[in-house]
């Protein structure tokens, strides 16, 4: 077990981050802002692939996010949970800098995507968002374009070239299972499409980008339960290939497609750990009382 | 009872002058309409699309030269005006929430009120004399100005109701700021702005007093657009005023042919709006 | 897919934002061209007209002199001429404007709203020159051969109903400009009524109020001073307005109280001897009233969209 030490933050003493007791094996340790020593677990035989460290976001003059420590796990799928308003989302958004596009945003402390640091001065926003795709909790497809389009969107409108465009459509849409029931109607406008299709049309554009990381900001709360299902089924068929990352504030949602869970709370990330373990048996009284319906 | 029956009087008679005052509103429409229809037509003929205006005194003759004249203008207008208003319109819904925004949008809808007239004084001012030259695209920037604050504060509105959603769509898709605004909010924007830069040409189209002294006009074909050229509006005028019958035969066709290409111009627009807002 | 950047290595790029901000100072600057060029204006008038400015001060806008011959140059006329059909023009369309509105926003049933409210609109379409043409061969003469006579017979006692009844002049300018600001004053009013919250009627209406007296006691009072702007947008618009007035009024620089005689206003003077101006005094004298017509409308135009700001948050 080795949980950071209690860490004060603005001078409020706040508990340490728990879980992870029996996996925790390479944890790296790292030392706060405010001097403090801390450590990300990471869990036993797995890699990090996005960890950030004594992540402080704050809009304005507010702070949102009080020194978050987690690792999110390569090719496996991190659940964040927790009640609206905990920050949930806007440490999703700060995985890929779409933070940024609010203004007045700013953001201390280090995240690393494959040991680099996405926020440094010299890095482009736009070349970390097509590493970390992004799925929104809306489905979002471009109006003006057909489901193709919509398919080919991150790749025309980057200026890239993919040689082979009708494979990269089918393939993507296979994959997200929409092909067979879109196939005759490429050309049809994306917002033609049922709201749940049109996130899987959301997906499959994110995934033509070939991401490594995958980002769903509460990707099912927009749709009905048939049409979450299927994403959740889909969300299943992805993880072998990509790393995911789901903010959701349905709980069922969390233990049916995530391998770990985090629970945050008022800005801190409460207690981090596999998805089991939270749900039944949680370390935090708090997550205890948030899974069990007492708050949030 | 008395005082309800009283009231409701009132009510109908108020309702009653309202009506009144939609009718009369509209009257002169109605006449202004029938009367260049009437007019205008009998002395439309193919001569008038083709041929150049005749002498006084001799019958016959057309305003080829204005026509063709007022669609150079028009179009350079449009060339000069339409970019930099939606461009402005750009900056004012993505970046303009700030002082700077605040007080473009005002220079804006103050410029909107600006009379034609002192607009062709100004272009006057800054092109013909410096180029010691009225000419075609003179008149084109004192049009082009008149068209700007429209075009700006219309593209702006509608670019204001993209949904930041698809922005985000963009963003989130490693699309740098500039690309997803020409390439998506832009594109999804088109079709209304179209509309508005539709209304915004014919409205400009119709104007007689910033070409006054600037393109001024020209009883010939011009040579190039750095020569005096003739407008349909100018030659409007100039046949209205002069003393002789065939002139003014001549000024209502061309009142026609100007009304239907400006309210053809305006109607289609207004319909596509139409269409589209009834689609959503 | 390797054509695709699959693995992009390295995160970093030289030309950082580069697109980005070139593509915001573009925009940028395309917006303060617009405050730019309003300043220009101003600018590019006070310029051409500074030598006239500095012969006649304040005399310019006093004398009634508008002499190019001497070179004496007095523009009361014309702003006599402008005021007064501006005026005149406003007494005609304010109430059927207003009315207009009123019936649009509050009574219209709702399939008749958007035709009416579309024809309204057409007549803003119609270019000015169109009015003036019409003015010259349908109303003048309807003016000169019914309505003057009729005006004279019954209120021949007022000063403003007398004289030789020509159809040119300052009652055929104003009916002109009426018609020409009518839409304007209604869609503005129009987009004001319809900002009033309908909490307020619907609360009138609690209280046993006829439609009439819920325009009176709820519409009314929010809408009052979005509603003045709208008039004020008006009369902006009827002071600069030029071909139609210039092609009706009669285009003579004298002042009198019959609204049966011949006028001339400042737009129109300016559209009339701009280019025959011969003379670097003259043509001053006539960019200084475009100054003075620039200056008025501005001002008109700042405290109108004040006005209706205050009222509809969405600009007109």
């Amino acid at each position: 077990m080795k949980t950071g030490p209690a860490t004060a933050t603005n001078g409020q003493p706040t508990r340490p981050t728990r879980g992870l007791e029996e996996l925790d094996a390479s944890s790296r340790d790292l030392t706060l802002h405010n001097g403090a020593r801390a450590s990300v677990p990471v869990p036993e035989g797995k890699e990090a692939k996005i960890s950030t460290e004594d992540l402080r976001v704050y809009f304005g003059k507010t702070r949102v996010l009080h020194g978050v420590n987690l690792a999110v796990v390569k090719g496996a799928v991190t659940a964040i949970i927790g009640p609206s308003g905990c920050g949930k989302s806007t440490y999703l958004r700060c995985l890929n800098r779409m933070h940024e596009i609010t203004p007045g945003a700013r953001v201390e402390g280090r995240i690393l995507l494959d040991d680099q640091d996405i926020h440094g001065s010299w890095i482009d926003p736009v070349l970390v968002r097509r590493r970390v795709g992004m799925v929104f909790q809306k489905p979002n497809p471009f109006p003006t374009m057909s489901i193709r389009e919509n398919v080919l969107a991150g790749i025309t409108l980057n200026g890239l070239r993919a040689t082979d465009t009708d494979g990269v459509v089918e393939r993507r849409l296979r994959q997200v299972a929409l092909w067979d029931e879109v196939k005759d109607n490429l050309g049809r406008s994306g917002s033609s499409l049922s709201g749940g299709q049109q996130q899987r049309l959301c997906i499959a554009r994110a995934l033509a980008l070939e991401p490594e990381v995958l980002l769903m900001d509460e990707p099912c709360s927009a749709l009905d339960p048939i049409a979450t299902a299927r994403v959740e089924e889909l969300i299943h068929e992805l993880k072998e290939s990509y790393t995911i990352v789901i903010v959701t504030h349905n709980m069922q949602q969390a233990g049916r497609v995530a391998d770990y869970t985090a629970f945050f709370y008022m800005g801190e990330l409460v207690e981090f750990d596999r998805t089991d373990v939270i749900f039944t048996q949680p370390k935090e009284s708090r997550t205890e009382d948030y899974i069990t319906g007492r708050f949030g | 009872m008395n005082n309800y029956r009283y009231r409701r009087l009132i009510d109908l008679s108020i309702r009653g002058a309202c009506i009144a005052a939609v009718v009369i509103a509209i009257v002169p429409l109605v006449l202004v309409l029938t009367y260049v229809t009437v007019q205008g037509l009998s002395g439309l003929n193919l001569d008038f699309f083709t041929q150049l205006p005749k002498p006084v005194g001799e019958t016959g003759g057309g305003m080829a030269n204005a026509i063709v004249g007022t669609l150079e203008i028009v179009a350079l207008a449009s060339a000069i005006g339409v970019p930099i208003g939606i461009l402005a319109g750009v900056y004012l819904s993505e970046f303009g929430n700030n002082r700077l925004g605040k007080s473009v949008r005002f220079a804006a809808d103050v410029m909107s009120g600006v009379p034609s007239i002192t607009v062709g004084l100004f272009v006057y001012g800054i092109i013909v004399l410096r180029t010691r030259q009225f000419s075609a695209w003179a008149g084109a920037v004192a049009l082009a100005v008149l068209m700007l604050p429209t075009v700006t504060r219309t593209s702006e509105e509608l670019l204001r109701l993209v949904p930041d959603s698809l922005r985000e769509a963009a963003l989130g898709l490693g699309v740098p700021r500039w690309r997803a605004t020409l390439k998506v909010v832009l594109r999804t924007a088109a079709p209304g702005i179209a509309t508005g830069v539709m209304l915004a040409v014919a409205r400009v189209a119709g104007e007689t007093a910033p070409l006054l002294f600037t393109a001024f006009g020209n009883r010939f074909w011009s040579a190039s657009i750095n020569q005096p050229t003739a407008s349909l509006p100018v030659q409007i005028y100039t046949y209205a005023v002069s003393p002789y019958d065939e002139w003014h035969r001549q000024a209502w066709t061309a009142a026609l042919v100007l009304v239907v290409l400006v309210l053809l111009l305006n109607v289609s627009a207004r319909w596509a709006l139409h269409q589209r807002v009834r689609a959503s | 897919m390797d054509t695709l950047h699959s693995r992009l290595g390295p995160l970093r790029r030289s030309g950082r934002h580069g697109g980005d901000a070139l593509f915001k100072g573009l925009t940028a600057a395309f917006a303060v061209l617009i405050i730019a060029l309003l300043a220009d204006m101003a600018f590019e008038m006070a310029r051409t007209s500074r030598l006239s400015l500095a012969h006649f001060g304040w005399q310019f806008i006093r004398s009634t002199n508008w002499d190019p011959v001497r070179d004496q140059f007095g523009a009361l006329p014309f702003i006599y001429g402008t005021v007064v059909s501006s005026l005149l023009a406003l007494v005609l369309a304010v109430p059927i404007s207003l009315g207009a509105s009123i019936w649009l926003s509050e009574f219209a049933p709702g399939w008749l709203k958007t035709p009416i409210a579309f024809l309204i609109e057409l007549l803003a379409a119609v270019p000015s020159v169109v009015y003036g043409l019409w003015g010259i061969f349908v109303l003048c003469p309807l003016l000169r051969n019914v309505v003057e006579p009729l005006l004279g017979k019954m209120f021949g006692s007022l000063p403003l109903f007398q004289g030789a009844r020509q159809g040119f002049g300052m009652l055929a300018g104003g009916i002109i400009l009426a018609i020409m600001i009518t839409p304007t004053i209604t869609s503005v009013s129009r987009e004001v009524m319809k900002a009033v919250p309908n909490v307020l009627r619907e609360g009138s209406f609690a209280l046993g109020a006829t439609r009439a007296e819920v325009v009176r006691m709820a519409v009314l009072p929010f809408a009052r001073s979005g509603l003045v702007g709208a008039v004020i947008l008006g009369l902006g618009r009827a002071l600069g307005e030029t071909m139609a007035i210039t092609m009706v009024i009669g285009n003579r620089s004298e002042i009198s109280a019959s609204l049966f005689s011949p006028s001339y206003t400042m737009a129109s003077v300016i559209a009339n001897e701009f280019t025959e101006a011969t003379g670097d005094l003259y043509l001053a004298a006539l960019a200084e009233i475009g100054l003075l017509l620039f200056a008025v409308t501005v001002a008109l135009n700042i405290v109108a969209r004040l006005l209706v700001w205050r009222v509809a948050r969405s600009p007109v």
